[in-house]
């Protein structure tokens, strides 16, 4: 039971941080390196409007999710609009856009700006208090992080099929130069895509950054969970993302209770490299080419 | 129109033409043109040791360290098509092999160095043989995760020192050996890798990069030949990875940093991918850049990213390959 419980906790975990990459990579083909950045920055602005302006923690909260996702439409404008189709540039640019925002967090004495490190950057649980289920004592934060997980896929699910521009991105995904000719604005829809993913970034980041404190260091740790699970799941592939988070958060709390905490790494990319030699396209991987060339 | 068009008029310089073919040995001024930038960058790192104080040496040293993971970045993404993002791992198989060698056997430097360079290279490469089946991006990340798993397992099963890490390692005689053991390094890596993409080996590297399907086609394993360009790269990276762990006599999980992964394919794109000399001496121009900003602590990561995003999006091509079209060409703006 215990393994039940913590394991879909950890399973929606894994979800929420990969869904933004996805969509992004879904639809644009861009992997966007600077996902994990944009986690942290989004939980350290929340943090700061809270506690340096004193603002309602709600507002806070919105208006960090606003910042993210215009700084991921700032990164496509400005950066990776440029770069469209070369995957070595994309990925070194976005890489770099992600060091620039996490040590730029942590850099000290300039203009007075201490930096973000510390175990003293905590926030709130939005709930605090604990429940009793089926004899196991959960949090209510951990409950908030499940509805809030099944909310965003359901919210995304029903946005790429009943909307407009939902319709648009999956027109691109599917086939960009048949949307093109439809008028579909490809560039304009990876902007949105883009700054809906690093929304979405900051929206995992307000949910689970309550369970423990905020350091700039979990940029790269939530990256390659991200990274873990779009390549198991099979790049750009939705259904995929949401089985490999699953597998993974499943297989990381069983490890964590048989081998001990320390090994949860090691199994984690032990399981994505044996994933990889075994099924390159990753479990729901539609990308045939990719198999062939194998 | 008022506004008349202008446009930029290329012409090859006539000693360049000359050069071409076996006509280059016809005179010395046409060998001179040929032999100068050669000539000049030999000249320029056996000289510059001498010319720096003590503590400047000491960043020659590092530099020299990056520049040789360069080298070994712009030859497996250049000539070969492996995009790897996990330099640091060549280093800390490298640094972890002969330091570990020293501490626990006691053996000198100049035994380890060697042992390491190949034992940490045989590593690197059994490690990425599974990943070498991937491509394009596929790879890249996983070469990205991969530092990343050998800092957890090492912590995990706490060998090594753990994360202490083992210091009080044997270091090098002095500064002088130092430094003119990291100068030759470049220098044997550099022409030795500019000889090899030349040879018939080198067509077959390229040809991978390019259109791989067409290399299966004529019957040739596309993956054995990885394994030999992989190998070679980890040559270096592990060389400049046991030199490391004897330069700092310590050595820890830092191996495996970031830095060693950015800061060479910062210096690749600076100095111009794909020409080899670019990267060695973007990474002699950016150590030093880097190093004058320790004091502001991750400032000098923030600087090298923005170096790094300025010239991929303004000068994609890199001061050397900018460099080399000035020295064979010259240009003229004409009215159309």
């Amino acid at each position: 039971m215990d393994i039940l419980i913590y394991g879909t906790v950890n399973s929606i975990i894994f979800a929420l941080i990969a869904v933004g990459f996805s969509l992004v990579y879904g639809v644009s083909r861009i992997p966007n390196f600077a996902h994990g950045s944009i986690y942290v920055l989004a939980g350290f602005l929340t943090w700061s409007f809270i506690n340096d302006l004193k603002m309602n923690y709600a507002l806070a909260v919105l208006i960090s999710l606003a910042i993210a996702s215009i700084i991921g439409l700032i990164i496509y404008r400005f950066i990776l609009i440029r770069l469209r189709g070369l995957p070595t540039s994309e990925i070194i640019a976005s890489f770099a856009v992600s060091l620039i925002i996490l040590e730029g967090l942590r850099m000290q004495g300039i203009a007075g700006f201490k930096g973000f490190i510390g175990p003293f950057y905590v926030l709130q649980p939005f709930i605090g208090g604990k429940m009793n289920i089926f004899g196991v004592f959960v949090d209510y934060q951990r409950l908030i992080i499940i509805a809030g997980g099944v909310v965003v896929i359901t919210f995304i699910w029903l946005f790429t099929h009943y909307t407009k521009t939902g319709l648009s991105l999956r027109a691109i995904a599917q086939d960009e130069r048949a949307a093109m000719m439809l008028g579909v604005n490809s560039d304009r829809m990876a902007m949105v895509s883009l700054s809906i993913g690093s929304a979405l970034a900051g929206l995992a980041a307000v949910l689970i950054l309550p369970l423990g404190n905020i350091a700039a260091e979990q940029g790269y740790r939530v990256l390659v969970y991200a990274l873990a699970v779009c390549i198991i799941g099979g790049l750009g592939s939705w259904a995929g993302t949401i089985l490999a988070s699953f597998a993974l958060g499943f297989s990381m709390i069983t490890s964590t209770a048989v081998f001990g905490a320390l090994w949860e790494n090691v199994v984690l990319i032990g399981t994505i490299i044996l994933i990889l030699l075994f099924k390159p396209s990753g479990l729901m991987g539609k990308q045939k080419e990719l198999e062939e060339r194998v | 129109m008022t506004e008349k068009e202008r446009r930029k008029k290329r012409f090859d310089r006539s000693v360049k033409v000359r050069c071409e073919g076996l006509y280059a040995i016809s005179s010395w001024r046409e060998m001179g043109f040929l032999a100068m930038p050669r000539i000049l960058l030999i000249l320029g790192l056996l000289i510059l040791p001498i010319t720096l104080d003590m503590y400047w040496q000491r960043v020659l040293c590092i530099a020299g360290i990056y520049a040789l993971l360069a080298l070994s970045f712009d030859f497996l993404a250049e000539y070969v098509g492996l995009v790897c993002l996990g330099g640091a791992m060549f280093i800390g198989f490298g640094g972890y092999t002969s330091g570990v060698l020293n501490a626990y056997f006691g053996w000198s430097p100049i035994v380890t160095i060697p042992i390491a360079t190949l034992g940490g290279a045989v590593m690197s490469t059994l490690v990425l043989i599974p990943c070498l089946r991937l491509r394009g991006i596929y790879f890249a990340i996983v070469s990205f995760m991969l530092p990343l798993f050998s800092v957890y397992i090492i912590t995990a099963v706490g060998i090594f020192g753990s994360t202490e890490g083992i210091s009080a390692l044997d270091t090098l005689p002095n500064i002088w050996v130092e430094q003119y053991v990291i100068i030759g390094a470049i220098i044997v890596a550099l022409f030795g890798i500019r000889r090899l993409v030349n040879e018939d080996i080198g067509l077959i590297f390229r040809g991978i990069k390019d259109n791989d399907q067409a290399v299966r086609a004529s019957g040739i394993s596309i993956t054995a030949y990885r394994i030999k360009a992989v190998f070679i790269a980890s040559l270096i990276g592990s060389f400049a990875g046991a030199y490391l762990s004897h330069l700092y006599g310590w050595l820890g999980l830092s191996l495996f940093a970031m830095d060693f992964s950015i800061l060479p394919i910062a210096a690749c794109v600076m100095g111009g991918m794909g020409t080899l000399v670019g990267p060695v001496i973007g990474a002699i121009i950016l150590t030093p850049m880097s190093e004058a900003l320790r004091g502001f602590g991750q400032l000098r990561v923030v600087l090298y990213c923005l170096v790094l995003i300025g010239f991929i999006l303004y000068k994609p091509e890199g001061l050397m390959n900018y460099l080399e079209r000035k020295y064979h060409q010259f240009e003229r703006w004409e009215v159309v």
